[in-house]
């Protein structure tokens, strides 16, 4: 066999091998965004086999829209509710736990519990918990004479508590994560910080711990803000968007149209602003995250 | 400029006991060495200098002073690590300052944000500057200032870690295998190097390291320790002529110490069934000789230098396994041929004539001198046995 043929044979090898993930990655991501794409632009809906080209149409009804804009809105306070409070605590925990001789794995194992129960399950729970009637935190807040809150029923109240449920479902994740960063950091960088007189805590953080942590944190920013988007299943299962679509966020919106007004053509459209806005993030970690982290 | 005293430093972790008590002093200004094999507890002894480390029983003092509770800031001392410890995400100007920011303001003006617009930080931002640019003149690496420890290569680096502790004009200079990192061309430099800044600092300088080359090339004192023990103090060339036990012969040299096995009859020490014509202590049975790889030398060998063999030499017959040639001098490894168990190393230089024929040709059987002044004796605890010079006597066949 001559080089020339064993090399292309190769190749062929090379691609031969490739091809069923090829395959399937063309079939479960790029086939239906490309669908999704054709669909945003026409009327088509889910009660008629008659649809027609409507062009740009239904990103221009998206512009006029008070449903989206009211999504959007919310999606927006639900995600500064969520992502500061979801960093910052999850950071908390982490350090407080990594400095724990005893009880330490315990520990983790019951902060990532959450993380592997069903969402759509335990947010039946919650909804016990937070009951505006006989619910355990008003019986609790009454306690201590706060309350009553109407959690899940009233318009100013309800984002907040969508937050402090995935705050729940998502601490022990990030927790876990900020800890594999904090355990990469050198031990000696922490001794040396206390030979140069940085041994108050509030130093070790912000000149060690913290700055060290920075492709931690990144990646944390960035698939938290992802999670926050994603918000729906707690939304559809407790509140359908309510009371007064207060409650309403993006990707439940996408799915009234789609599914309940059959708005297909629409909701489409509003799929690929929601895989904008996630593209976006995705670049965000793509760009920092990977690039950053050489030191 | 401090001295240092440390009493009866014990420390344990859990059930195994690392150190066991310690004392020992470092005047002001002096270069010691803390020497050993790993695990024999000297980094544990600086970390506990350093106050990294606290220690389970004992006291250590600086200019008389108890510091033994004191953190690491309080005892004004400076480290530098094996790994340099450099902050990764900070320039070299950054890591040079942080101790001057860490003695000279107030928590709030280092806090982040706060710190740019903070009167006090402001203030005394340019006396620091000053102060690395010093430094950093000090080590040849002002050019490097405004770049991050990942563009810097190890001699680099390890400056770097050297300006930081320098910085701050510390009392006593810790240092942990600084150059355990570097390649062997660049040790000898920074080697020269540190001791170049220990004699214009005039700082007190405690200096961990494996390496005995390091610890007899630029030390004042020498500690060599094994097993949480420091076996010996002494100045470098005291530990090489008079080690007080056979491990530290053992120790210190390159290449090791021979040491074989003797008995002391009455009429004289015995190596194996030959006599060794020396001065007998008694009737004593497991005895240790001790002999450098330079107390020996060779007969009648072509091409080697002829050393002036002392009267009260002893001969004896030795065969030849293999030669190590090392530039300047080789060194010959073989053995005794009353005692062929024991391997035996000879030192010996050589001379214009090497090379021009085969110095060993067809003669495995060689003929090798002792020197009487240099045998060090050992007792069965491995303990020294003095005096040695005028152990020697000649009895037998002896050069004169």
């Amino acid at each position: 066999m001559s080089l020339g043929t064993k090399k292309r044979a190769q190749t062929r090898l090379a691609y031969m091998l490739v091809l069923p993930a090829t395959l399937l990655i063309l079939g479960i991501y790029i086939l239906p965004i490309l669908t999704v794409f054709g669909i945003s632009f026409t009327d088509y809906s889910l009660v008629s086999n008659y649809y027609e080209f409507v062009g740009l149409e239904n990103y221009r009804h998206m512009l006029a829209d008070e449903a989206f804009g009211n999504a959007i809105v919310n999606t927006l306070i639900y995600a500064s509710l969520f992502l500061p409070s979801s960093f910052i605590i999850s950071l908390f925990l982490a350090i407080a736990i990594q400095e724990r001789k005893q009880f330490r794995s315990i520990l983790e194992v019951l902060y990532f519990l959450p993380v592997t129960s069903t969402l759509a399950a335990m947010a039946l729970v919650w909804a016990a918990l937070m009951d505006s009637n006989q619910g355990v935190i008003n019986h609790w807040a009454g306690a201590v004479g706060l309350g009553p809150f109407n959690w899940l029923g009233s318009e100013t109240m309800v984002l907040f508590s969508m937050a402090l449920i995935s705050l729940w479902s998502v601490i022990g994740f990030n927790m876990v994560l900020f800890l594999a960063g904090l355990t990469a950091i050198p031990s000696s960088l922490y001794e040396a910080a206390a030979i140069d007189g940085a041994d108050h805590p509030v130093d070790r953080f912000f000149r060690v711990t913290w700055p060290m942590l920075g492709p931690t944190s990144m990646f944390v920013a960035v698939t938290s803000s992802i999670t926050a988007f994603k918000l729906f299943d707690t939304v559809a299962i407790l509140t359908q968007g309510g009371p007064n679509r207060s409650s309403e966020v993006f990707l439940y919106l996408t799915f009234l149209e789609g599914f309940e007004y059959f708005n297909m053509g629409y909701s489409a459209a509003l799929s690929l602003v929601f895989l904008g806005i996630i593209f976006l993030f995705a670049l965000v970690q793509a760009l920092f995250v990977d690039r950053n982290v050489q030191y | 400029m401090a001295r240092l005293t440390l009493k009866n430093i014990g420390k344990s972790f859990g059930k195994t006991e690392v150190l066991k008590n310690i004392s020992l002093d470092v005047e002001d200004g002096e270069f010691l060495s803390l020497v050993g094999q790993s695990g024999c507890g000297k980094s544990t002894l600086l970390r506990i200098i350093s106050g990294l480390e606290a220690p389970s029983r004992g006291e250590i003092l600086i200019d008389g002073q108890v510091v033994t509770e004191q953190s690491p800031k309080q005892r004004n001392i400076a480290m530098v690590f094996q790994d340099y410890a450099l902050y990764p995400h900070m320039s070299v100007a950054e890591n040079m300052a942080m101790p001057l920011i860490m003695s000279q303001l107030p928590l709030h003006a280092r806090l982040p944000l706060v710190r740019h617009v903070a009167p006090s930080a402001r203030r005394a931002k340019p006396s620091m500057a000053t102060q690395v640019e010093t430094v950093a003149k000090q080590l040849r690496i002002d050019h490097l200032l405004t770049r991050k420890p990942a563009q810097l290569s190890g001699g680099q680096r390890q400056r770097v870690a050297l300006g930081r502790a320098l910085v701050r004009n510390p009392g006593i200079f810790l240092m942990d295998e600084p150059l355990s990192n570097l390649d062997a061309k660049l040790r000898v430099e920074v080697r020269r190097e540190i001791s170049e800044l220990h004699h214009s600092s005039g700082l007190t300088f405690v200096y961990v390291t494996h390496d005995q080359t390091e610890a007899m090339t630029m030390s004042d004192r020498v500690a060599l320790m094994q097993g949480g023990e420091v076996l010996q103090v002494a100045a470098p060339n005291t530990l090489y002529t008079n080690p007080v036990s056979v491990d530290v012969a053992r120790f210190i040299g390159s290449p090791q110490i021979n040491i074989l096995p003797v008995q002391s009859r009455l009429d004289g020490l015995f190596l194996g069934d030959i006599n060794l014509h020396l001065e007998t202590i008694g009737k004593v049975s497991d005895l240790q000789l001790g002999l450098r790889p330079e107390a020996l030398s060779f007969r009648g060998v072509a091409g080697l230098q002829l050393q002036p063999i002392k009267p009260g030499s002893i001969l004896l017959p030795f065969q030849k396994r293999m030669v190590e040639d090392l530039g300047p001098e080789i060194l010959i490894h073989g053995c005794f041929e009353a005692d062929p168990e024991i391997e035996i190393r000879v030192r010996a230089q050589k001379n214009t004539d090497y090379g021009k024929t085969d110095q060993f040709a067809g003669t495995h059987k060689l003929q090798v001198a002792i020197d009487p002044t240099q045998l060090l004796l050992f007792n069965a605890h491995g303990l020294r046995i003095q005096p040695t010079p005028h152990m020697a006597q000649s009895l037998g066949e002896v050069v004169t």
